[in-house]
């Protein structure tokens, strides 16, 4: 095993033991530190993925802005955090039938893809990955128009929020 | 070229290498190492930055500070630290434990993490990311964490206020920061931070004033201190996130914040000041380390001058500068500096020269104008709806209709 291979397992198993707990953590702000800790997990699997853009991108969004607005709300809200019903509903089963079923088949498709087992080509270190994705992401043959669409949605969402928040005088 | 510490590093390899080890493990325990020395390079200077603050609060409030211990009380940090860690260690009631022993480590960790990106000195970096800037806000958003992990875990409700506080203030002056940051993106080209030094062959503060302004104030806001002081503020939440902390747990934070100064002003350094630029860096450079620390001390007085001059803003005007002040003003800075760099690019002005920082200047003397008018003619409309005769009793002000 190499070095890279042993960090992916550990990485990996930290993720997924995080995104356990914070489904089953009986406090709602553990559940969220938790969800932290996972977070962070996808971002360095990302750094090992050599998409370093993206990781510092999720630490910033989901963890930086989501994350700490969930703990906020949670705080704001009063007596929730300590609240003891129970940790599952009832359809927990269906869900866990459901989850497998996802995992199994998103397992399956992946191993009859030819892309499961071929080695990554090597990134030359002059190659400037985050300018490359930049350039893609305006140009015309790149993404342009999905980046385009996502932005005037991000604005709209943008409006909406001033509309609710306006105070009519 | 007198380089001592690559030297150092290259003698070790060799010797490691000598031992029989591979190269990987040679390069994993020299990079350990390298992390190592940085972080306890930076903690050694933190010991002393607590002497720095005492020393010049003391002179701003025309007091001597500390005096007894050592020459200059230079040994008083040292009886500090003694005293915080004989101090009794107390978990209050109800807390969080394991998440109340987390935040301080966390608080001053991510400080810490932030050194990894600054450029000491022309060959002497930790690590040269290509998306050295946005790591930085990453970090500081991890940092953000830190306090309300205290604040909550801490059982206290002026503990919880102050996190909240916290919440509300580095949310809203990431915005800024991150707009402003990317000015000196545009004019390098660039997100890593070696790289912006590498291009500052004449300082970023000359072309854009107005960003390093604003990066500035959203700095010492994300730092948390005065006048944005509101999540420690003394005389209403007694201490804010640390109400309960004693020993050397408080001392992490307190270490953090004064590291956090520090480290704010080594970027400031390093974005807009040409980092560890400077003359003989060349021939030699171990002087960067030296001119690095010299700029981001002359920024950490700034935020001190800042800190001990100015009082406590409160919080809706600290949110109302932030929305309707700071970052309309940092997405126009930033729009026109890609306007302005695009038309200079084509009319032939080589980015990075005299005639083109000039001319990023005017532009931002332009922005900076047109900002003053502009805060002039609202101050003017808010002072004659203040000044204009409000009768508390008139009926249309009390409510009561005329019978």
């Amino acid at each position: 095993m190499t070095p890279l291979q042993i960090i992916f397992i550990l990485v990996a198993a930290m993720t997924l033991g995080a995104g356990l707990m914070v489904v089953t953590a009986r406090n709602l702000v553990h559940s969220a530190l938790w969800l932290i800790l996972a977070l962070f997990g996808v971002a360095i699997v990302y750094v090992l993925l050599q998409a370093g853009f993206l990781a510092v991108v999720q630490v910033v969004i989901y963890i930086g802005a989501i994350a700490i607005l969930m703990i906020f709300a949670i705080m704001l809200t009063r007596n929730i955090a300590t609240e003891s019903g129970p940790r599952f509903s009832e359809n927990w089963s269906w869900a866990l039938v459901i989850a497998l079923v996802l995992f199994g088949t998103l397992a399956w498709m992946l191993s009859g893809w030819e892309g499961i087992a071929a080695q990554a080509p090597a990134i030359s270190p002059r190659f400037d990955t985050v300018r490359e994705l930049g350039l893609a992401l305006v140009s015309p043959d790149g993404f342009v128009l999905a980046f385009e669409v996502a932005s005037v949605l991000l604005l709209a969402a943008l409006i909406g929020a001033l509309v609710i928040a306006w105070d009519r005088r | 070229m007198f380089d001592p510490i690559n030297a150092i590093a290259q003698w070790l390899a060799k010797l490691l290498a000598g031992w029989g080890l591979s190269s990987g493990l040679v390069n994993l325990i020299l990079t350990l190492l390298g992390v190592v020395v940085v972080a306890s390079f930076v903690l050694i200077v933190d010991i002393f930055l607590v002497w720095v603050e005492r020393k010049v609060v003391a002179r701003f409030q025309d007091r001597l500070g500390p005096n007894r211990l050592g020459p200059f009380g230079l040994i008083q940090p040292l009886a500090d630290i003694i005293k915080l860690l004989i101090k009794e260690d107390i978990t209050p009631v109800g807390a969080d434990k394991v998440v109340y022993n987390l935040a301080p480590i966390l608080a001053l960790a991510t400080v810490l993490m932030l050194w990894a990106v600054i450029p000491f000195a022309p060959t002497m970096l930790g690590a040269d990311l290509n998306v050295g800037v946005l790591y930085i806000v990453a970090v500081g958003a991890v940092g953000t964490l830190g306090i309300i992990m205290a604040g909550w875990a801490s059982n206290n409700k002026y503990a919880l206020l102050g996190a909240m506080r916290t919440v509300a203030l580095t949310i809203a002056y990431e915005v800024p920061m991150v707009i402003s940051l990317l000015v000196p993106v545009i004019l390098a080209r660039s997100m890593s931070i070696h790289q912006i030094v590498n291009m500052q062959t004449i300082w970023y503060i000359v072309a854009a004033p107005l960003a390093a302004a604003i990066f500035l104030i959203s700095a010492i806001a994300e730092l948390g201190r005065a006048p944005f002081d509101l999540a420690e503020a003394e005389s209403e939440i007694v201490a804010g996130f640390h109400i309960e902390y004693t020993g050397m747990k408080f001392g992490l934070f307190y270490a953090g914040e004064l590291l956090h100064a520090l480290t704010m002003g080594a970027l400031f350094a390093s974005l807009f000041m040409g980092g560890w630029r400077g003359p003989f860096v060349e021939q030699a450079p171990i002087l960067g380390v030296l001119y690095l620390f010299l700029k981001a001390m002359f920024i950490y007085w700034v935020i001190m001058w800042v800190k001990y001059s100015l009082p406590r803003v409160r919080i809706d005007h600290m949110l109302n500068f932030n929305w309707k002040f700071l970052t309309p003003l940092a997405l126009a800075v930033v729009m026109l500096t890609a306007l302005a760099d695009k038309a200079l690019v084509e009319f032939g002005v080589s980015a990075g020269s005299l005639s083109y920082s000039l001319s990023m200047l005017a532009v931002n003397l332009l922005i900076g104008w047109i900002t003053l008018s502009l805060l002039r003619s609202y101050a003017r409309i808010e002072r004659r709806r203040v000044a204009a005769p409000r009768p508390a009793a008139s009926p249309e002000y009390s409510g009561v209709a005329k019978s």
